[in-house]
């Protein structure tokens, strides 16, 4: 076990921890706008999940994966959002 | 090296456990919208940093482009929360103040 290996596990262990809470706050509400923030956290909480894999496994396949959970994580966060604000996503 | 690599992630993802353990943490939604925000600036800035100090000691060359998750997530969050606060704002209208 070197350093690196101990400190991936713990910040991996801590990742899948925050995700949890996500999943319980996404679960208990209390409004939906609550649901999509907790939706945001989690996406970026899998992201950075998905970095220390990459990271443990020194391949740089993880890298395009990272981008793309970003990157939908964004577009689904917002969709979510105007449909909040408006009841329509494309008007 | 590989120590700080190490120390830079740590960091990183105590910082995005934070930020998700402020949605628990906090009562009113106005309060929770703050703390993930320190999840998606710092918490993958260090992450991000750990990952290109990581490439580029193995490959031996600047893995700059893993700036560009960083730089993504940094500037999408707050469009997210601009799309998201008003309607929140616009939801609970006329309710008493939190």
């Amino acid at each position: 076990m070197t350093f690196l290996s101990i400190t991936l596990t713990a910040a991996q262990l801590l990742l899948a921890a925050g995700a949890l809470i996500c999943v319980w706050r996404m679960w208990r509400g209390p409004h939906a706008e609550d649901r999509v923030l907790a939706l945001d956290t989690l996406y970026v909480n899998g992201m950075l999940l998905v970095l220390t894999f990459g990271l443990r496994s020194s391949s740089t396949l993880y890298f395009e994966a990272a981008l793309v959970i970003a990157m939908l994580g964004f577009v689904s966060t917002v969709g979510l959002a105007k449909f909040l604000l408006r009841g329509e996503v494309i008007e | 090296m590989t120590y700080l690599v190490g120390v830079l992630v740590l960091v990183g993802a105590l910082l995005a456990f934070g930020g998700a353990l402020g949605l628990v943490r906090l009562t009113t939604f106005y309060e929770r919208v703050h703390p993930p925000t320190m999840a998606t600036t710092l918490g993958v800035a260090l992450v991000v940093a750990a990952s290109i100090l990581h490439f580029g000691l193995l490959e031996s060359r600047l893995a700059l482009h893993h700036v560009l998750i960083s730089v993504f997530v940094a500037l999408t969050t707050p469009i997210t929360y601009l799309v998201l606060m008003p309607a929140a704002l616009r939801r609970h209208r006329g309710d008493p103040a939190p």
